[in-house]
């Protein structure tokens, strides 16, 4: 076949694709439909992350003079290690996808406990990083404490209500993982919902790459 | 009818009465529902705005009967300022939000979508269900905040901060206020939940042969307006949860330091009330559209059907919604020119304004063209098409005056504004909310409206409009505020108050105009003489099916699309149109299929 005819029939295929009577994409509307919710989800995200920036920028010093927001939480013990075995998660759970495409139930149910127990372990660090905040002074209104006038009051806030609607994210994508789990422990987990629940979950992980970037690090 | 027969037959099961009308999954009930609780919340909103020009036109007057009915509100029958102000701001809300949205939307989109695109139902019916029982929790919730303490919110529309953010800032800043917030959030999810069903059924479920090319412009304007929606709804939704924290958590996302409430400075700093008002409009402004851009598909298809001519520039059509929806996204600013803006970035936003008039211009000509030396067949669908036309342009043009900052300064906040969106916006989106019941009604209940009423309706309609909001202009002219409770009390706007009297009397007449629609309405629901399958003659897919559709809409097979939506007039042929689904069956001259480019043969 000479190239332009390829071309041609390439061009002839893809016009088909979106001819109506199948589906463009080549996938079901599920894993459409969660594509479109991650994006929506996405610029809630956005948002929250703006309305962080917009505070710390106009706030000129942050958290406070001479401090830095990392002094507050224990980056290389708790926080970067948490966002490690997050990213793991992420790895088992392409692995349970991977498993479910090929039909092997076992590893599916394997690694998707494996991806659940990544996530539990996230939400208790999140939890013990919360709680030693919360002892330093930190309040969702502001420091209290010897700390109190020293500190931006807007530094615990966003901390609290973005790792806080991250979090959510998180626990609802445990009750998610866990209900796929029991289903394909069942045998009734499709491949495709498998994948489908995997990208939420890569999601929520690439989501908190940028909360513990914005929020921890810099 | 043996093919609808075999459809309820394949649906397998009789459903019973919860399941078929009230929990039901299918789009059409759906849409049913969204429609008639919409037109109910018409009805409220547009009493709230006769209060509102009941204190304008007579402020300071005493109507002791209505003192009777609201004895918190209007005390000795005399309005109050914290009830004004409660009425501007729910008038706003509930017809941007829980009319006009979930109307055009809510209700054309799930009634029409998948009967345009040869689809049985939406892609995820169950969801579908759930954004329409995510509406009525979020109404209860809005109107129960008229009863709480401090009354419904009085913020306006836009819930500026720190009005809206401090419990103590004003009577409505209450309780009323945190329910606005909730009732608010619950809609947006109805919003997400219906423009997840409407990207994936309009790109995945369209019947064999319907290329995205030969979509009906309705489809178009849906489609695009969902994607507007999912976009634009989430920053919204952001700005709520951080709004709520402000009010119940304690913190000062939009709270400044160093305000003060009654001369007692609040318990609060660190946070920018500018964040909300970009949050706000980076939604706001999208939601405009998201108002209009369906209206503007509707009336592409009642013109091309009432001329009986393809519409003009297809192509066009379609890249002009999608540039609009686009650059809709770049433009919030200039909601904000007198907030403290630096002046480079007023001048950019000047620009992405001015440039969307392009798009929109484009749309006006190729609807002019459309009609350009047509055999117009004046139903009071078309009278609403051509009537929407009219305000567009109305409202468009003043729309090029305020989008330059060195003017908009002098008339932000006037009634000027209140002129501009309610033509532009408002009235050419509820003009094409009637044209499309009317058009559609046949469809949806299998009964014809009366044309006759109709037709009174639009002119009182059409009317009516203008001699309330016309007037507005030259109000806002002169300096008039545009939520101002005693434009009296100033010497500069006491001048105005016999125009005031002449707005009102019009706006009453107006309200009073569309019972004539609502008794068309239901009577013809029940009395209305039969409707036959395609009584106008229109080539869309959605008339191939029975008036109403069976449940699951098509027979055994779906139907498959031969060409695009506009063949009317096709020469050298007995009948002035093809539908899209009939057979390819050109006697003699040359195929028009697939054509998107609108020109045609004479």
């Amino acid at each position: 076949m000479s190239e332009a005819l390829q071309v041609r029939e390439q061009h002839r295929t893809t016009a088909s694709a979106w001819g109506g009577g199948e589906s463009p994409f080549a996938v079901p509307w599920a894993k459409l439909m969660m594509w479109l919710f991650l994006l929506s989800d996405a610029f809630t995200f956005a948002a929250l992350l703006t309305g962080y920036a917009a505070m710390r920028i106009t706030a000129g010093v942050w958290p406070g003079a001479g401090m830095k927001a990392a002094d507050f939480f224990h980056v290389t013990t708790v926080v970067g290690p948490m966002t490690f075995i997050l990213i793991c998660s992420s790895a088992t759970m392409a692995v349970a996808v991977g498993a479910a495409r090929r039909g092997d139930h076992r590893t599916t149910v394997r690694f998707l406990a494996l991806t659940v127990l990544g996530g539990l372990a996230f939400l208790g660090m999140q939890a013990y990083e919360w709680t030693g905040f919360i002892r330093e002074g930190a309040r969702l209104t502001g420091f209290v404490g010897e700390l109190g006038g020293k500190i931006q009051p807007m530094f615990p806030a966003t901390f609290f209500v973005i790792t806080g609607f991250h979090g959510g994210h998180v626990t609802s994508g445990v009750i998610y993982l866990l209900v796929k789990t029991i289903q394909a422990s069942r045998g009734r987990a499709s491949a495709e919902s498998v994948e489908i629940t995997g990208l939420y979950w890569h999601f929520v992980d690439l989501v908190w790459v940028f909360i513990f970037t914005l929020l921890y690090l810099i | 009818m043996a093919h609808v027969a075999h459809a309820e037959a394949q649906a397998g099961h009789e459903l019973s009465f919860w399941r078929k009308y009230i929990f039901s999954q299918d789009h059409k009930v759906i849409g049913i529902q969204y429609a008639l609780t919409s037109m109910f919340m018409a009805v409220l909103g547009g009493l709230l705005a006769m209060f509102i020009r009941l204190q304008l036109g007579w402020p300071g007057q005493s109507w002791p009967l209505l003192g009777r009915l609201f004895p918190s509100g209007m005390p000795d029958g005399q309005m109050n300022q914290a009830f004004y102000l409660a009425s501007v701001t729910m008038h706003g809300t509930i017809m941007i939000f829980f009319v006009l949205t979930t109307l055009l939307t809510g209700g054309f989109g799930n009634f029409l979508i998948p009967l345009m695109i040869g689809a049985r139902d939406m892609a995820f019916p169950f969801l579908n269900m759930l954004s329409y029982w995510l509406y009525p929790p979020a109404i209860i919730i809005l109107l129960a905040s008229f009863f709480v303490s401090g009354g419904a919110a009085g913020g306006g529309w836009t819930a500026y901060p720190p009005l809206s953010a401090l419990p103590g800032a004003a009577p409505g800043s209450g309780l009323g206020q945190t329910l606005w917030l909730i009732s608010l959030a619950l809609l947006i999810l109805a919003f997400l939940f219906g423009s997840l069903n409407y990207i994936t059924t309009i790109l995945q479920l369209r019947a064999r042969g319907l290329s995205m090319m030969r979509l009906p412009l309705t489809i178009w304007g849906l489609f695009v307006t969902a994607i507007l929606s999912l976009l634009a709804f989430p920053v919204l939704l952001a700005a709520a949860i951080m709004l709520l924290f402000d009010r119940i958590g304690g913190t000062s996302f939009f709270v400044p330091a160093g305000l003060l409430i009654g001369s007692v400075p609040v318990d609060h700093r660190g946070g920018n009330p500018l964040l909300w008002q970009h949050l706000f409009w980076f939604l706001g402004h999208p939601e405009v559209y998201v108002l209009i851009l369906p209206p503007m598909g509707m009336i592409s298809d009642i013109l091309a059907n009432n001329a009986r001519k393809p519409i003009f520039g297809y192509r066009f059509m379609v890249g002009s919604i999608v540039a609009i929806a686009f650059l809709s996204f770049l433009v919030w600013g200039h909601h904000m020119y007198t907030s403290g803006m630096a002046p480079v970035l007023g001048t950019a936003f000047m620009t992405t304004t001015l440039v969307i008039a392009v798009p929109s211009a484009i749309k006006t000509f190729n609807w002019l063209a459309t009609l350009w030396r047509a055999k117009i067949r004046f139903t009071s669908a078309m009278l609403f098409a051509l009537g929407f036309l009219s305000l567009f342009v109305t409202g468009g043009l003043t729309g090029i005056v305020l989008a330059q900052p060195p003017v908009d300064i002098y008339f932000q906040d006037t009634f000027f504004v209140v002129a501009h969106f309610h033509f532009v916006m408002a009235s050419a989106a509820i003009f094409a909310s009637f044209a499309g019941t009317y058009y559609w009604f046949p469809k949806m209940f299998g009964r014809m409206m009366n044309e006759r009423l109709g037709k009174w309706h639009f002119w009182l309609t059409f009317v009516g409009i203008y001699a309330t909001f016309f007037p507005m202009h030259y109000a806002g002219f002169m300096g008039m505020m545009r939520r101002i409770y005693s434009p009296q009390i100033y010497a500069h706007l006491q001048g105005l108050q016999p125009l005031n009297v002449f707005v009102s009397i019009a706006a009453f007449v107006l309200f009073a105009a569309q019972f004539i629609f609502l008794y068309n309405f239901f009577r013809s629901l029940f009395r209305g003489p039969q409707a036959e399958r395609n009584p106008w003659r229109a080539t869309t897919l959605e008339w191939e099916a029975p008036s109403p559709p069976p449940h699951l809409n098509w027979g055994e097979t779906l139907p498959t699309v031969q060409r695009w939506a506009y063949d009317y007039s096709p020469p050298d042929m007995a009948e002035d149109f093809q539908p899209q689904a009939a057979p390819a069956a050109v006697p003699t001259g040359r195929s028009r299929e697939g054509r998107g480019d609108g020109g045609h043969a004479r």
